[in-house]
């Protein structure tokens, strides 16, 4: 059976798309996007991850471990990066919940149990699921048995992503996709590889391609203060939006640094760290410069 | 908010809360005087007329609605006949830091010495307290429940829309009809009667005098202002009091007017908890609105300002204080009044009107601490009017409260009320189910059910006490499977629920024989037909409800024990016990163990929420069907108001992972911080409680102003509102949190696990968040809210 790796599932999600949603977080993306809010959902693999702020120094976790990867330190607990499979059995122990899965294997079928928990809010708000990440696209096969079985049940289905893919991927799930918010950063091919690690002509390619096929598409543009939010970028990007058919919504996604804690949490450099969220006058500046060119554009989601 | 609302707005909220001691001074040589000349009946309306022709009147400047329980505004009555104030204890009124109430050295001196001497061993809690049997009194000392009727009357009393078709000369008239009807021959209950409705007679007259006395103050007011407007003002209001309560009011001056003589008057007749209620203000008062705005006598504006006085009114008047009570022990001055907004009418067609939105504009400019309210929501309720309510929600008051009106509907006919009277029935106090203006739904007290399974789990001993409180259900170590506990809970559950009944239905008799309220019963349904009194069976419905506490806890502590030690046997219950004895001392990793890995009520866990469902069907079969003396049955209901807080000192730790004395889980709400999986797993897990078999649920929410900023995020939490319904909840209430709670749930963030909070574009929970972004969302609260 196809399983896929994902980090988190989000229920009452209420700016992940229409209505009450609940939100699926693939884990695995091929961006590396410094300002990432998900940071956790880069990496592919599954992870224990420990907080030593939570550990109330039982060492149950130790007696646990079936590989004998953990032992005690003079700072908490210190696994053993050569033996530890990420197996998840000392998260079950640990009784003060210090230890924490980041990415578990989930079936079709079981991730359908927790989606249809909340069929009766997506009822009354024509809400639905989000395939969210990291980058669902990642894990294309199973994306598309979820969308299947979503769509057997009659549940709405929007897809948060990069659009990041091979076109012929992209198509096929593009059937089982009744809403895209589709990521957009830079229009300069250069930039965006320098920022993001990977070239932007894919993505745009495959924004065009969405559009002529008739697929239902929010743009979401994360604006980065002193990264992407220079003039030249946002023309660029209004003039790119305005000959496609089918966009007429924009959502703008101003910086913030709330996932600051979660690089702590997982022990991950936060390159970013110096960037300031953008003042609420710049950002309305830019929302109805770009409404001005024909545009519905939101702030927030 | 005009010029004259805020004015009156700012004397209610400024105004000191003091003891007036003129009611028992009246009262106290009324009874020195006359006991024993008349039947209890005619004598407590002879008291009532009593008060009515002497105590002080006050008409405030700019006032337009008129009237006063105590001499002056948020003075307050004490009701000794009932439960007499000590010396000592007005004096911690006077001098506690909190919910304190002034009286001078005078007055209680003058209380100790004309007042207290005269109830001693009268007043009906002496008498019931040297009555009740030994092995109650000790189960009500450990915290095993409370008894509502030892501090006060019996309450929760709503009115249907009589009062604005009838005076009081329409109910003597009815009245004069009911007397000749008696049937002295063949009626053994006649003379009874005939006393029963002689007293409503005079407490007719004893409104008609109290209202004539204020129209003549007015009119000796406005004969001596200088000021024109004023002068019309009181002269207008003399003609008022004029005519209600003595007639039905005509306009909707006289509608407002006529409703607070009667709520003064039931209110100064005795002290029923849940001061009195209009019950569908809205719908009562919108043939007046919509006759004044054809007719030209009244604008929009004008309907608002009058409204306005009205919620100043209930405002100046805080609960009476209890007896016996600690320096340190704070109460609330809050009465519950409760408005209900919306809903139905009787004939099942949709009841929002202009008046609703008017009423909710009031609510949201004056967010007064009295009257609260709350909006009746049915499939046919337009979204616009939830819409609208959820934006004074929103504004973080706390209220209104949002029911389920066709669940109210649905409650009240599985206990055989008709229709119609469901339909006009609704919610009072905090969420009580009930027939407005046809039943007495009289509340008994709260139901420790944690404290119950502590029990089971010491073979019926309370270990905080010691004693011996319930029957020996077996020593727990010889537990083999989860049922043999459950089975020992069961029988610990009956056991307690039988010894409140029995002494709940001698207070029923005790005030049926010794503390009638003629007026009360004068506009509540039935009782002028039924020759008898509110307290004694008059109204159309007589119902009476245990309210059972802490489903949360007891479900979360059962599901621990059922997967720990039955199921896994990770823990031994040997182990387990000695925890719970210790307060989890040197245990912390059990204590997290249990907390972390149980699966608890509240996340949509069916392994949680079968228990809560088994739980919920044995309150209801030990509850449910009981005989009162009326004739009637008790139901369960189930709320805890604040007295999840009282249980939880009384309770010992649990094996939920509580620790001993922390409060247990309020309402039917999940435990504090068990709920981690969003809002939409609440209203599912409580879904699948049968509600309808309740009295009423309270289900409490925590939202950030944050999370509903956006009109979008409105229509979000309308939406859940609706789903929650479709599952048959019964009431939902959101606390849109302020930075007290937010600060708490940085210090305790276990127990805010749930708070929901608006980041940036998206929402988290607020736990999730690093100090810094938890101090960041602090201050921009703080600066939202300037």
């Amino acid at each position: 059976m196809q399983t896929g790796i994902i980090f988190d599932i989000k229920r009452y999600a209420i700016h992940d798309g229409p209505g009450i949603r609940t939100t699926v977080f693939f884990k695995g993306c091929p961006l590396t996007c410094p300002w990432c809010h998900n940071p956790e959902g880069i990496d592919q693999s599954p992870r224990v991850v420990y907080r030593k702020s939570m550990c109330i120094g039982c060492l149950e976790c130790i007696d646990a471990c079936p590989e004998k990867a953990l032992s005690p330190g003079p700072d908490g607990i210190i696994t053993n990066e050569l033996y530890c499979q990420h197996c998840g059995t000392c998260v079950d122990t640990c009784p003060a919940g210090a230890r924490e899965r980041a990415g578990k294997t989930e079936t079709v079928e079981s991730l359908m149990e927790t989606i249809r928990k909340d069929v009766p809010f997506f009822d009354t708000s024509g809400g639905g699921v989000t395939f969210s990440g990291g980058e669902p696209l990642m894990q294309a096969q199973f994306l598309w048995e979820m969308l299947e079985a979503c769509g057997k049940e009659d549940i709405h289905r929007v897809l948060d992503t990069t659009g990041y893919t091979d076109p012929d991927t992209l198509k096929r799930v593009a059937r089982g996709i009744d809403l895209f918010l589709f990521d957009l950063k830079f229009m300069n091919a250069e930039q965006h590889r320098h920022f993001t690690g990977v070239s932007n002509e894919q993505i745009l390619k495959n924004l065009e391609l969405l559009a002529n096929l008739g697929s239902r598409i929010i743009i979401r543009i994360p604006l980065i203060p002193g990264i992407n939010d220079n003039k030249d970028n946002i023309n660029n990007m209004a003039t790119f939006l305005a000959h496609l058919p089918q966009i007429k919504t924009v959502h703008i996604l101003p910086y913030h640094d709330f996932q600051k804690s979660k690089y702590e949490k997982f022990s991950m450099n936060y390159q970013a760290r110096d960037i300031k969220p953008p003042s609420p006058e710049r950002v309305e500046a830019i929302r109805k410069h770009l409404a001005d060119t024909g545009l519905s554009v939101e702030v927030g989601g | 908010m005009n010029a004259r609302i805020q004015q009156l707005r700012r004397e209610s909220f400024e105004a000191t809360p003091r003891i007036s001691i003129e009611r028992a001074l009246i009262e106290t040589e009324f009874y020195k005087k006359h006991q024993g000349q008349h039947s209890t009946p005619v004598l407590r309306a002879l008291v009532f007329k009593e008060l009515c022709t002497q105590k002080t009147i006050y008409i405030g400047d700019d006032e337009l609605i008129v009237g006063e329980r105590g001499p002056f505004p948020k003075s307050v009555s004490t009701f000794p006949e009932l439960t007499c104030h000590t010396a000592k204890d007005l004096r911690i009124l006077n001098n506690r830091a909190m919910t304190s109430f002034k009286i001078s050295d005078e007055d209680i001196d003058r209380y100790a010495e004309e007042v207290v001497p005269f109830w001693q061993g009268r007043s009906m809690r002496e008498r019931v307290f040297s009555q009740v049997p030994e092995a109650w009194a000790k189960a009500y000392q450990a915290g095993l429940f409370t008894e509502f009727m030892e501090q006060r009357a019996a309450g929760h009393t709503t009115l249907d829309n009589t009062i604005y078709q009838k005076g009081m000369f329409d109910f003597k008239n009815d009245i004069a009809q009911a007397l000749i009807r008696l049937d002295f021959l063949e009626d053994k209950e006649a003379a009874q009667k005939a006393d029963e409705l002689k007293a409503m007679d005079i407490a007719c007259d004893a409104a008609i005098a109290f209202a004539d006395r204020h129209a003549d103050l007015a009119a000796q007011m406005a004969a001596h202002e200088k000021d024109p407007k004023r002068r019309e003002e009181l002269k207008t209001i003399a003609t008022v009091c004029r005519r209600v309560p003595a007639h039905a009011p005509e306009t909707l001056h006289e509608a407002l007017q006529m409703y607070w003589f009667v709520h003064l008057g039931t209110i100064t007749e005795l002290n029923g908890w849940d001061a009195m209620n209009p019950g569908r203000l809205d719908q009562h008062l919108y043939p007046f609105f919509q006759k004044g705005v054809a007719d030209g006598t009244l604008d929009r504006e004008k309907a608002k300002e009058l409204i306005s006085c009205l919620w100043v009114k209930v405002n100046n008047h805080p609960a009476p204080p209890k007896v016996g009570v600690t320096a340190k022990e704070s109460g609330t001055y809050n009465d519950f009044t409760n408005i209900n907004l919306g809903g139905l009418r009787p004939d099942g067609s949709d009841g929002v009107n202009e008046v609703s939105y008017i009423i909710l504009e009031v609510i949201d400019e004056l967010h007064l601490l009295q009257p609260q309210s709350n909006v009746q929501i049915s499939d046919k309720t337009p979204d616009r009017f939830l819409k609208a309510a959820c934006r004074v929600i929103r504004k973080g008051y706390g209220y209104p409260s949002v029911f389920n009106a066709d669940e109210v509907v649905m409650e009240q006919i599985r206990v055989g009320k008709s229709v119609e009277d469901a339909r006009e029935g609704g919610c009072s106090g905090c969420i009580e189910t009930g027939a407005f203006g046809k039943e007495a739904y009289i509340l008994t007290g709260y139901l420790n059910v944690p404290k119950i399974l502590e029990l089971a789990l010491n073979n019926g001993v309370d270990p905080v006490s010691g004693e011996q409180l319930g029957p020996e259900t077996g020593d727990p170590l010889s537990f083999d499977k989860f049922d043999d506990l459950y089975a020992a809970f069961v029988t610990q559950l009956e056991y307690v629920v039988d010894l409140k009944i029995r002494v709940n239905n001698y207070i029923e008799h005790m005030f049926a024989e010794n503390a009638p309220a003629p007026f009360l019963s004068v506009v509540i349904r039935d009782c002028i037909k039924n020759g008898r009194d509110y307290y004694n069976g008059g109204p159309r419905y007589n119902t009476n409800y245990i309210q059972c506490c802490g489903i949360g806890t007891i479900t979360d502590s059962l599901s621990a024990l059922k997967t720990h030690v039955f199921e896994d046997k990770s823990v031994a219950m040997e182990d387990l016990l000695e925890a719970l004895k210790t307060n989890f001392t040197n245990n912390e990793a059990l204590r997290l163990k249990l907390w972390n890995k149980t699966p608890f009520f509240g996340n949509d866990d069916d392994r949680a929420d079968a228990i809560m469902q088994k739980v919920y069907a044995s309150l209801f079969k030990a509850i449910d069907g009981k005989p009162n003396t009326k004739g009637t049955e008790y139901h369960l209901n189930m709320l805890s108001t604040t007295c999840h807080i009282y249980f939880g000192k009384m309770l010992g730790a649990t094996p939920n992972g509580r620790l001993a004395e922390l409060p247990i889980s309020d309402g039917t709400s999940p435990s504090h911080g068990a709920d981690r999986n969003g809002p939409t797993a609440v209203v599912k897990s409580l879904g699948k409680m049968d509600q309808v078999k309740s009295g009423g649920t309270l289900l409490n929410q925590r939202f950030l102003p944050e999370v509903l900023e956006k009109e979008k995020d409105l229509d979000k939490l309308v939406q859940l509102i609706r789903t929650y319904f479709r599952f048959n909840g019964h009431h939902i209430q959101f606390n849109i949190v302020d930075t007290d709670t937010l600060k708490k749930a940085q210090a305790a963030p276990d127990d805010y696990a749930d708070l929901l909070v608006r980041v940036a574009g998206y929402s988290d929970y607020f736990v999730d968040l690093d100090e810094y972004h938890q101090q960041e969302i602090i201050e921009r609260t703080v600066q939202n809210r300037f």
